[in-house]
This record gives C-alpha cells, structure tokens and sequence, in this order.
C-alpha cells in the first residue's frame, strides 16, 4: 500500500484507467478517514448551499432599511438581531456569502491560472525566462502581507470587482513558486525525456504530461488560498476599500458594527464568527486534501 | 559565511530595483491624470501643468524613474499632499517606530507561544493538549485579526475595564494590539514547530541519544529542538513581513498612529506620495529583514546554500 502511493504520479498521464480508478479511490478512502476534512467539507459545502439558497431562503430583504427595528438582539423574528439601520443580519450574513465566496473562489482560480501558467513556463523553460519569472515573483512577494492588495486597490479604486483583481495578484506568486518547482521534478522525470525525444511538442507535453502529474499541490494549494482570500477581502472591506456598502460584505458589516460594540455587540459578532467558520472549515478541508494526495505527508 | 553574506546582498539588488519599479509605477497606473489627481479637483489648467512639471511628469518614463530612485536614496519620498510635510519626515517622526514596536512585540508574542505549545504539542503527541492546542493553532490561524481585536475590546476593555480602548501610550495600551496582531503568527508557529519536531523526533539520532540514556529534556531541547527550529526560523521571518501588513488592521481598530494608519489615510485621502512612501518603506524593511533570516538560517544550519 505504502509502496504504491511512494510511485510518481506519471502513470496519471499515459490513459491507464484502472491504475487512476485505483489512485482516486485510494484517495478518497484517504480523504473520508480523515473526519476533521469531512467536518471541513461539510462547513465548506453547506455554506456554499446556503449562498446559492440565499434569495429562497433569506427571510428578509438583506439591504432594507427599517429604523423602527434597529439594534434588536436575537429573537424569534430576527434570529441573529438587526443592525444599526434595522436590517436583519441573518439575511445580510447569507446574502454576504455570495459575495465573500465569489471573491475567494475567483481570486483564487484568476490568481492560480496566471500562476500557473507563469510557474510552469518557468520550470519548462527555465534559463532567462525562469529568472525573469521568478525576480517578478520576489518583487511581488516583497511587498509585506495585505500592503500589496491596498496598493493596488489604492490604484484601482475600492469595489467588489478590484478586491478580486487585487487578491488575484497577490496569489500569483505563491501558485507560481509551487508550480515551477513541480514542474521541475517533473520535467526531469526519463519518460518526460522520452517523448520529447518521440518528437512531441512544448505544448503536448506541458499539458498532456507535466499539467495532469502537478494537479494535487495546485488543489491543497487553492483550497488552503481561497481561506486567506476570504479573510483578506473581510480585511479590505473591514478597511473601507473592498465591497462597499450597503452590500452585505462581511467585513463591511464587521466594521460598521464596530462603532456600536458596546450597546449591540451581536452586530460584529455574527460576522466574525461567520468568517471563523467559513475559513476553518476551508483550512481543513485543505489539510485533508494535502494528507490524502501528498504521499509524504505525515498525520 | 562572507560569500555567502556577499552573494546573499546581491541578490536583493534586483529585487529593490524590481520595488522602487513597481512602487514608481504605481503612481503612473492610476486611471486619471496624475498631475490633476495631485493638484485637486478645483485646480485650474495653469495649476496641473505646475503639478506636472514639479512631479517631472513630462520627461521620459525612465528618467522619472531613475530620479525617483535618486531622490529615494537620498532620502527624499516627496511630499504629502495632504499634510504638505515630506512623506520620510511624516513616516520617520513617530509613525514607523511604533508599527516597529507593534510588530517587535508581536513577533515576541507569536515566537513564544508558538514555540512552547508547538514543543508541548510534539513531545505529547495526539494526548488531550496536543489536540486542544492544535485546534486552538486552527483557530487562531483562521480568525479574522479586526474581528479578534474589537471583540478583545469588547470584554477587556467595555466589560471589565482592565485596557484602555485606544492609544498608544503605556504598557497597558500595547497588550490588546499586541495580541490581535501576534495571535495569527503564534498558531502558524505552534503546528509549524509541532510538525517539525515530530520529524525530528523520529530520527535515529534521537533514538541513539534516548539509548544512551540521555535524560528526555536534553533530547528535547539540545538535540530535537534546535534542528526542528531550522524551518521554523523561515516562517518567523515570513511572519514578520505579515505583521507589518498586519499593522494595518490592528492599528485601524486600536486608532494607533503607526504607518498602517497613515498608508489608510493616504488611500483615501489619494495622498499618492504618501502611499507610495509608506509602501516603498515597508517592503524595504521587509526585504532587510529577510536578509537577517536568512543569515539566521545559515548560522543554524550550515548545510544551507544559495543554490
């Protein structure tokens, strides 16, 4: 058993079915042992429902304003209490999942694609491409945690569509890095050698051969990112330079709950420990991920 | 060490070159004329075109930028639109010493914590403290910081009254910050350091020192430990570079003065010069501070090499 999950994944590539049905059962045998990434999967897929549910089930209008109501705790008509404005924040909260799980996932997959690309043109080709490549990848990585993501929004100007375009940005180096090193491994593999000497193209062989043998680093890589991507856009918008208001964004209502924490603490605790759940739940769903298809990988 | 120390510097040449650069551009990439953006909505033809010939914008790209880079080494950000100050004099005065100080004790805080619960962790593997420091560690590492800080506020400070809300004065005003901003590293470190060490603490050596009767701590702490701290050196450093972003958000909650502060108001307010100063200055800390990991690196493990 062991031995066989040690193999290369090169067998993947040359169509033989029965070696790959084996490798996906194999992980998902992995991946539903592992209880605290079923317990992730499980956050992940509810919350996801809930966020294409939300017009069905939201039991109010998340943007209407009715001040006769503002500031009323959890109760049975408003089971998570309303805001400043007396708006109901179990609908703004599912209404807000929408926005928050598009920008994480978009973010995320514009950031993986463009990553990608650049991180297996690196490996491939390596020489001055890869340097060049890689030197763009230090100056992004230069800038200091969310401080990349403000100077480009500061450029761009605050909305939901530049906090996509921003966190996107910031990705591309982090996927790249991993990329290129995969593809590294990858490309000095003898069979990779082979058909290049059969005589088949860059093209072919990047994406017939080293694309589908680098996938699971990309997927734990992409699961683990779209969590800081959510928590980073809650961040911009907590900054007043991500989704603007009235959009229910989490991190918008976190930050105008914020001036009113001691007499309705409920408005900034709600989001927060949406967030929480959201990004834990995102976490270990990538940490199974990672355990069931890195062969090295240690419990 | 001194090659290593002189190949290690070059290699950040390209890397400033590669951040003035973008920093430099950034102010070219605003949609808009930057001259008008500078001089103010109000201001007359005659006004932009003085804007533009101070800022230099009608000489060729490259040389805007070497002069840019000039200026910058000579210590010279040009100045705020806002406040009308140089931006280094804005940024040197107080600001960047308390985001420095913010993000010292925040660092202290994560190393720490991290290190002790990432060792307990390890030597008491899957026993009830390793599962409920590690599902802290998963909490702490997915908690959004705003959140923690107003909700830190909320019962230290509205409930019991032990912190003051705001500021940046006494001991007493650094405990909250310190821990919204510390909390994240510190559970990055804890799984790090656990993981690290249960690798370590498989090796054959240690179970050649356990055979020789080598009492349990020394094992941890002379043998176990100080290898397992090689991957983790990497990650504090890494860590400090998130809490210089960090300092955005702990001091928008706590309504500290630092550079986080003064690179949100600079947004806002489109103070350019500002923002490009402030960021230029962050990334280069961070770049130095890199380099200093880096030399930590090689001091711990010698087998390390620039290739």
């Amino acid at each position: 058993m062991g031995q066989q999950h040690l193999q290369p994944n090169v067998n993947i590539s040359l169509n033989d079915k029965p070696v790959r049905k084996s490798r996906w059962l194999s992980f998902m045998k992995k991946l539903t042992k592992n209880k605290a990434a079923i317990a992730g999967a499980t956050v992940v897929f509810t919350i996801m429902i809930l966020a294409i549910l939300a017009p069905l089930i939201a039991p109010y209008d998340p943007t209407h304003i009715d001040m006769s109501k503002k500031f009323q705790g959890p109760s049975s008509e408003h089971w998570l209490g309303t805001d400043d404005k007396g708006r109901d924040i179990l609908s703004r909260l599912l209404f807000g999942s929408r926005i928050s799980l598009t920008v994480g996932i978009l973010s995320t997959l514009l950031g993986a694609i463009v990553g990608v690309v650049l991180g297996i043109v690196a490996g491939y080709y390596g020489k001055w491409i890869d340097s060049v490549i890689m030197r763009i990848c230090d100056v992004l990585l230069a800038f200091p945690g969310l401080l990349l993501a403000l100077a480009i929004v500061s450029i761009l100007g605050p909305s939901t569509t530049n906090t996509i375009i921003a966190i996107a940005i910031f990705a591309v180096p982090t996927f790249a890095r991993i990329v290129r090193g995969s593809t590294l491994s990858v490309k000095k593999l003898e069979y990779v050698d082979a058909i290049r000497a059969m005589g088949s193209r860059d093209t072919r062989i990047i994406f017939k051969h080293i694309l589908p043998n680098i996938t699971s680093p990309i997927i734990v890589q992409a699961t683990l990112y779209i969590a800081s991507a959510i928590i980073t856009a809650s961040a911009l918008s907590f900054l007043g330079l991500g989704t603007q208001p009235p959009d229910p964004e989490w991190g918008t209502m976190l930050s105008n709950g914020r001036s009113y924490i001691a007499q309705a603490p409920h408005i900034t605790l709600f989001p927060g420990l949406v967030i929480l759940l959201v990004v834990v739940g995102f976490n270990l769903f990538g940490d199974g991920l990672r355990d069931a298809l890195d062969p090295k990988s240690k419990k | 060490m001194l090659t290593f120390l002189i190949r290690r510097f070059l290699q950040i040449i390209p890397v400033m070159i590669g951040v003035t650069l973008a920093v430099f551009l950034l102010m070219h990439l605003i949609p808009g004329d930057p001259a008008q953006i500078m001089a103010g909505e109000k201001a007359d033809e005659a006004q932009v075109e003085q804007m533009r010939e101070n800022l230099g914008l009608n000489d060729p790209l490259h040389e805007q930028y070497l002069r840019y880079v000039g200026n910058a080494i000579q210590g010279d950000l040009g100045t705020s639109i806002r406040t009308n100050r140089p931006v280094v004099n804005e940024i040197f005065d107080s600001r960047i010493w308390i985001t420095m100080e913010l993000a010292f004790w925040g660092t202290v805080l994560a190393v720490v914590f991290g290190l002790i619960a990432g060792i307990i962790s390890a030597t008491r593997k899957y026993s009830f403290a390793d599962v409920s420091l590690m599902v802290v560690a998963l909490f702490g590492m997915s908690m959004p910081n705003f959140w923690l800080g107003i909700m830190l506020i909320y019962f230290f400070s509205v409930n019991l009254g032990w912190f003051p809300i705001v500021g940046w004065d006494s001991w007493k005003h650094m405990v909250l910050p310190v821990i919204t901003i510390g909390s994240g590293g510190a559970a990055i470190i804890a799984r790090m350091t656990r993981s690290s060490m249960l690798e370590v603490l498989d090796n054959d050596y240690i179970r050649t020192a356990h055979a020789k009767g080598v009492s349990e701590r020394l094992v941890i702490y002379k043998h176990a430990l100080r290898n397992a701290l090689i991957p983790v050196v990497t990650v504090v450093g890494l860590q400090f570079g998130t809490l210089l972003g960090g300092a955005v958000i702990t001091e928008t909650v706590f309504a500290v003065n630092g550079i986080g502060r003064l690179v949100i108001d600079a947004i806002k307010a489109r103070d350019f010069p500002m923002v490009q100063g402030a960021i230029l200055v962050c990334a280069v800390a961070f770049v130095f501070v890199n380099f200093l990991v880096d030399i930590a690196y090689r001091l711990i493990n010698k087998r390390i090499d620039l290739n």
